[in-house]
């Protein structure tokens, strides 16, 4: 009767360590296949993103570059990390902080054509404040090319 | 000069504090009762010196003294009074401060409240939260000085940032430090007994309300930080996943564990272990939360380079708590003793998996919101994960820890029988099925979400149901009587899990049946959305205390007939030339309707967006019913109980003297 006991007690131990590692695995395979990374406009021009998978990008808004469509809502800008332009596609509301000349991160893909449709635009709430991607956009650009002056 | 009072204050509070964190601990490791006795008088003097410089630093905000850089930075003279007293905690300093007042409040109540503790005991749990706030003094002291002087003074300060400028302000942040620090006391109270090696069941007794108590303000805090965003940020969410609601709802989930592994130690004895460390965990947590929230990391990891030492402190001060506490666990939990057994089907093991499924869903939670802080301090690279990670973690992880909601109040500690718990629920079973397959049908269309969010919502309403009604059939007496017989914790306990499942349905409606339109509106222009007519009325230019704004107002029919209002604005608020968008909602049980304003588009026409929100109220209402239950369980016979034995001891004890 012991022994029964005891063998209950191990098996029980047994399934509640297999479903912690099935909560495990369940974790980290969902953290994998949302990881969403982050690519300049040089990268993207240069051709380093994988076709078809979400990502984001980070960079400027280029001066003059905001076209309104017909709707009012369908917006057209380009990203620029001061070396590479990356033209964006995007329809939706734009956020408060949303200008031409500040830093701005879009989440979305890049399609053939490369453009890229944006799914989400984020700007964050300062207006001083540039979004982390975007002030490493910059900075690599910067790296890249010495020449080139980062705008204010 | 009032600024400088405050600074002194401070310095003579981290003294007090030295002294609190040395001399009652070192008195209770060798029995001098003198030393132990010093613990109640320094926690007092402690809270005092500290209000004063919270009310110094107040003082300089409402008086607008921008020879202070804090306030310089943090306020406005345009800013209206309420925001200027808000602002004292609207910055990194001031938080802090905040914090340490706060802590020096649940400080005093412990001192207050802890008559019936035995002497050691007490003195070490404000020993140990002595140790805390000389923490938290020193760090303020040594490098985030809110008293610093700006000189030359400005002329005027740089405003608090506009989002700010609400009032979730004046609510949210000193509710959310209340529950972070609240769980101080849990901590303490768990290394008080780590180190004087008494963990029995009159520890987990004495630890319970205070738990419960910071886990009440934490959830309001919560739920007035989603509140907030949602009507604030203008887009109709109200979670995000973002890694400062991470920060406070880590804490929220393990607290949440602790209060019912807390339970178990209390009643059975057992788990005595795991609710030592979950003790640690909520409270590193809380600190973690605190930190990244408020050192800047989360807007880039590279935030401390700018001043090196803020983070080395701040890693330190985490290594040391943190780690300091585990040593102490690993070193003293094999003293604790095991607890009384328990059968493969019992409550117990009920609980325990919900601890263990609550803990696992923190886990989720820290490694979404800190590994891609550690790839980008290592340099490896930006990554994020978004709410698609924490959706797809979550259902998984709570359609258990639900399900065993309606099931672990029914069971019997020690040994359960699972066909008698079948039998039992078999009614609860069949009509929250019945409900999940029929009710989305009749509202429209049924998916897969939708029918599970419904089945474990009403899960819990008829196993609840049936709980309640076992507890009270079976009696003559009057109704009244017999809900009054049954001890109020465990109400608390029912309008809590109740208040899980008005949760749950508004989450599992508001996502399964919202709809929303984003259009392009000329005045007088009408737009459609679930059977209501919005009128775009046009804009109007308002003047605001310090910002101009656009307002819109948008009439809302259906049928023809007028139902509501509403009415959002976009302000410019002036000094930082920063826009905000305030949303107009007409909020009701049944649906929100709610419209924010997009941009101004060309011949006066406005880019507008329109949501349609079913049963969102139900979130908080879910929210607020969890912390009733909470203050309906602290007010439980057998707390109050202590406190009248106490009282009638003393009147005894007087007539004694006469």
């Amino acid at each position: 009767m012991a022994i029964k006991a005891r063998h209950k007690r191990f098996v029980l131990i047994g399934i509640g360590l297999a479903l912690v590692g099935l909560a495990a695995m369940l974790i980290l395979n969902a953290f994998q296949s949302n990881m969403v990374f982050f690519y300049t406009p040089t990268q993207v021009e240069k051709g380093e993103v994988p076709k078809g998978t979400s990502f984001r990008i980070g960079g400027l808004v280029v001066p003059g570059s905001l076209k309104r469509g017909d709707d009012g809502l369908t917006v057209r800008f380009a990203i620029t990390d001061t070396s590479k332009t990356v033209p964006v596609i995007y329809k939706g509301v734009l956020p408060d902080l949303f200008k031409e000349g500040k830093g701005v991160v879009a989440q979305g893909k890049v399609g053939d054509n490369g453009v890229f449709t944006a799914s989400e635009v984020l700007a964050k709430h300062d207006e001083n404040y540039m979004p982390p991607e975007a002030a490493e956009a910059l900075k690599r650009a910067q790296a890249q090319s010495k020449t080139l002056i980062m705008p204010k | 000069m009032i600024p400088e009072i405050g600074h002194f204050s401070l310095i003579l509070a981290l003294l007090v504090a030295l002294a609190l964190g040395i001399f009652p601990i070192i008195g209770a490791a060798r029995g001098n009762a003198v030393w132990m006795g010093l613990a109640r008088p320094l926690a007092r003097t402690q809270f005092l010196l500290i209000a004063v410089a919270f009310v110094c630093l107040a003082y300089a905000f409402a008086t607008m003294d921008y020879s202070v850089t804090y306030v310089a930075t943090n306020s406005n003279s345009k800013l209206p009074i309420q925001f200027r007293i808000a602002a004292v905690w609207g910055g990194h300093e001031g938080s802090l401060l905040l914090w340490a007042m706060i802590l020096s409040v649940w400080t005093v109540a412990v001192s207050l409240f802890s008559k019936h503790l035995p002497d050691d005991m007490r003195a070490r749990i404000l020993g140990v939260m002595g140790l805390i706030s000389v923490g938290f003094l020193l760090f303020m002291l040594m490098v985030s000085n809110p008293f610093e002087r700006l000189i030359p003074a400005a002329l005027d300060g740089r405003d608090l940032n506009p989002l700010l400028q609400d009032p979730g302000m004046i609510f949210h942040p000193p509710m959310l430090y209340m529950g972070y620090v609240g769980f101080s006391v849990a901590f303490a109270f768990a290394i008080a007994a780590l180190l004087g090696g008494q963990l029995d069941a009159a520890w987990a007794r004495w630890s319970r309300p205070w738990t419960t108590m910071a886990w009440v303000f934490l959830t309001l805090g919560i739920m007035a930080g989603s509140n907030w965003a949602y009507y604030e940020l203008g887009w109709g969410g109200w979670w995000f996943w973002d890694a400062v609601e991470n920060a406070s709802f880590m804490p929220w989930l393990v607290g949440t564990a602790l209060i019912h592994s807390l339970a178990v130690t209390e009643k059975r004895g057992s788990f005595k272990a795991w609710t030592v460390l979950l003790a640690i965990c909520a409270f590193s947590l809380s600190l973690l939360g605190t930190f990244l929230v408020r050192s800047g990391v989360l807007t880039s990891v590279h935030a401390f380079a700018t001043d090196p030492r803020r983070g080395l402190f701040i890693l330190v001060f985490l290594v040391v708590v943190i780690g300091g506490s585990l040593a102490l666990f690993a070193w003293r939990a094999p003293t604790v003793g095991r607890g009384g057994k328990f059968d493969v089907v019992s409550r117990e093991s009920f609980l325990l998996a919900n601890n263990v499924l609550l803990a696992v869903a923190a886990f989720s939670v820290l490694l979404g919101t800190l590994y891609p802080l550690f790839l980008d301090a290592l340099g490896l690279g930006k990554i994020s994960v978004g709410p698609p990670y924490f959706d797809t973690v979550f259902a998984p992880l709570m359609t258990p820890a639900l399900f065993l909601m309606g099931i672990g109040p029914i069971a019997r500690w020690k040994k359960s029988s699972l066909p008698e718990i079948a039998m039992r629920l078999r009614w609860a079973f069949g009509v929250s099925v019945a409900t999940a397959m029929i009710l989305p049908v009749l509202l429209g269309h049924w998916t897969p979400m939708i029918g599970l969010g419904l089945f474990l919502a009403f899960w819990i309403f008829a196993s609840s149901a049936h709980l309640v009604y076992q507890r009270l059939r079976g009696s003559d007496q009057p109704i009244i009587t017999r809900v009054k017989a049954i001890p109020r914790a465990w109400w608390g306990m029912v309008i809590a899990h109740l208040g899980i499942a008005v949760f749950t349905l508004g989450v599992t409606i508001v996502k399964g049946f919202e709809s929303e339109i984003a259009v392009r509106m000329l005045p007088g222009e009408v737009a459609h959305l679930a059977g209501y007519d919005f009128t775009f009325k046009g804009v109007e230019e308002i003047q605001g205390p310090n910002y101009t704004a656009s307002r819109g107002q948008l009439l809302v029919t259906k049928n023809g007939v007028e139902r509501t209002i509403l009415s959002s604005e976009k302000r410019l608020y002036t000094v930082q030339n920063m826009p905000m968008t305030e949303a107009g909602i007409s909020p009701a049980l049944i649906h929100d309707l709610y419209a924010s304003l997009g941009e101004p588009l060309e011949d006066g026409a406005w880019s507008v967006r329109i949501y349609y929100k079913p049963m969102v109220e139900w979130i908080w209402a879910g929210c607020a019913m969890m912390a009733l239950g909470g203050l309906l369980a602290l007010s439980d016979r057998r707390y109050r109980m202590r406190k009248r034995l106490a009282k009638e001891g003393a009147l005894k004890a007087n007539e004694a003297l006469a």
